[in-house]
């Protein structure tokens, strides 16, 4: 209750001090193939919040956040119509190169996918690519993303020993720490504590915590509680639609709409 | 109730016996299956040796090709081998994972790729020969290459192409779709991910098939004899345009020979050609397990 409590307080103290977005979706629509996957999405989300994304399998949270960083142009016969802003620009305009929309916007997937390489390397990577070869740059930069994603004391000791050779948890926290080496301004996380034990779950959720004081964060997750543990506004999707999108409180203590109220009370999905 | 269910339990531990003995039954015949194959392998292994092991010698391997047996060796047919694998080995890797990267990570999904992927597929079990024919038309005639160095390696090229670039092509698509993601999570781009995850990824199994693609092109005849390749060579050859002779074209030359050594002769040369063999497919079980470790 408490920590509800200091939530709504936050949530307000956000309402005073005027929202800036991030993210302004208007009428997005979205097709694969002839499948109607998301229809109608408006959401506007809000910076420096942790912004969570639930629903049943298919409702179309994951294609939504894909959606978010253009990772949905990776499946072929994808349609789109209507606009996702970023900071007011539209992502699928044609002079918002991708790479450079992914650079800003960082993500974390379902399963912890670094890179086959070791630890150094795996956040080594996003700077290489970007061109930074400064030696001196990238040390600083691996400490200082491993610090961030609460992973540098478990592994300072071993930061050229392979990747793989970690937890699923601290694998996960790796591929945080990958996005963080960019100095994004947003991070995606597609169910990223699904394939993780509750105790590596945990450490996410409290990093998550952390990260918004200087990220905007949205989290797809089919865990109720943890979308009411770390977010500060919820969105319920439901086929392809947003059902509702309030203040997280809200969504769990007093829902507007009948199909929200069932299903996080656990009568489907 | 108790009753049924203790006989039927009795039924099927009675059942057990036959069980075991189809089991049994099963493994004997794949084990007959082996050893047959294996004997096979060992009586024409121990033929080759006995009749060339006598004949292995540096001479052997020093002289050029000669009338008189006792003189006559290999060196012409090792160095022509080597410089003919010089021309197939980057033709071939290069052209082979070229097209197999563009086929897994450019070319769009549709007909075509299909059918270009089809025909790939069997251009991989078209006849040796045929490749032959097709380099004495092109290479050899078209293009004035003659019975060159070069001529045979294209050719030959052409021949281990489509093994390559189906091996390749299984090992690119074997690269896990999440690190794909992970490298354009990152903003990087289409070319930056292909090299730095994707190649890395696939290059044991690109590297396997290719070597087992390359003893295929060292011990094939068949196209050798088509573009006109001399068998009686006593010379090197000192660039890509001059005439050569290689090991399985010895090798085919001394059985054709009504004499006995030259039999002989030729069973030194096989073994010559096994244990090339044999190191080239031990690189690419090499290369396999020390990526595998990883």
């Amino acid at each position: 209750m408490t920590l509800t409590a200091v939530k709504s307080k936050e949530n307000n103290q956000a309402g005073q001090t005027e929202n800036v977005l991030v993210y302004n979706t208007k009428d997005l629509n979205l097709w694969y193939g002839d499948h109607h996957a998301l229809k109608n999405i408006n959401l506007e989300i809000n910076e420096r919040e942790v912004t969570a994304i639930i629903g049943p399998s298919g409702c179309g949270k994951s294609t939504y956040i894909k959606t978010l960083n253009r990772m949905i142009d990776l499946v072929p016969g994808v349609k789109t119509n209507g606009s996702i802003e970023y900071r007011e620009r539209d992502i699928f305009n044609k002079d918002f190169l991708v790479e450079e929309l992914r650079t800003r916007v960082g993500m974390v997937f379902q399963k912890p996918n670094p890179f086959p390489k070791s630890i150094y390397e795996n956040i080594a990577f996003g700077l290489k690519i970007h061109g930074i070869k400064n030696k001196q740059i990238i040390n600083e930069t691996v400490e200082k993303s491993l610090r961030g994603a609460a992973l540098w004391e478990e592994v300072k000791d071993r930061i050229h020993e392979p990747a793989y050779g970690l937890s699923g948890g601290q694998q996960q926290r790796l591929c945080i720490a990958r996005c963080l080496a960019l100095e994004p301004d947003v991070i995606l996380m597609d169910e990223p504590t699904s394939a993780l034990d509750p105790v590596s779950t945990l450490k996410i959720e409290e990093l998550i915590q952390e990260l918004k004081q200087r990220y905007s964060i949205i989290i797809v997750t089919h865990n109720m509680q943890q979308a009411a543990r770390i977010s500060d506004r919820t969105a319920f999707f439901l086929n392809g639609e947003v059902v509702e999108y309030d203040v997280t409180d809200t969504i769990f203590n007093s829902p507007a709409d009948s199909r929200t109220d069932d299903y996080i009370s656990g009568r489907f999905g | 109730m108790e009753n049924v269910e203790r006989i039927k339990s009795e039924e099927m531990i009675n059942r057990i016996d036959s069980r075991l003995t189809k089991n049994k039954v099963v493994k004997g015949l794949f084990f007959t299956a082996t050893l047959f194959t294996s004997i096979i392998l060992i009586v024409l292994l121990y033929r080759i040796i006995v009749q060339g092991a006598p004949y292995l010698s540096w001479d052997f391997l020093q002289n050029f090709a000669s009338r008189r047996p006792e003189q006559a060796g290999i060196k012409a047919a090792v160095v022509g081998t080597i410089w003919m694998m010089a021309v197939v080995v980057p033709t071939a890797a290069i052209f082979g994972v070229g097209s197999a990267i563009y086929l897994e990570e450019y070319a769009g999904k549709n007909a075509l790729t299909r059918w270009i992927q089809m025909n790939i597929s069997n251009l991989a079990g078209v006849p040796s020969v045929v490749f032959g024919l097709l380099g004495l038309t092109i290479f050899v005639r078209l293009f004035g290459f003659g019975n060159s160095i070069l001529a045979a390696g294209f050719t030959m090229s052409l021949l281990v192409l489509p093994v390559i670039i189906v091996a390749s092509q299984e090992a690119i698509r074997a690269v896990p779709n999440e690190l794909k993601e992970a490298s354009y999570g990152l903003g990087a781009t289409k070319w930056q991910t292909i090299s730095r995850v994707v190649i890395p990824y696939a290059v044991p199994g690109i590297a396997t098939g290719s070597i087992l693609a390359f003893s295929r092109a060292i011990g094939e005849t068949a196209p050798l004899i088509v573009v006109g390749i001399p068998t009686f060579v006593a010379f090197l050859p000192s660039g890509v345009f001059d005439s050569f002779t290689a090991l399985p074209m010895q090798i085919y030359n001394w059985t054709s020979r009504p004499q006995e050594e030259f039999h002989n002769l030729a069973a030194a040369g096989i073994i010559v050609l096994l244990v090339v063999l044999i190191m080239m497919n031990s690189v690419a079980v090499w290369i396999r397990n020390r990526y595998q470790s990883r």
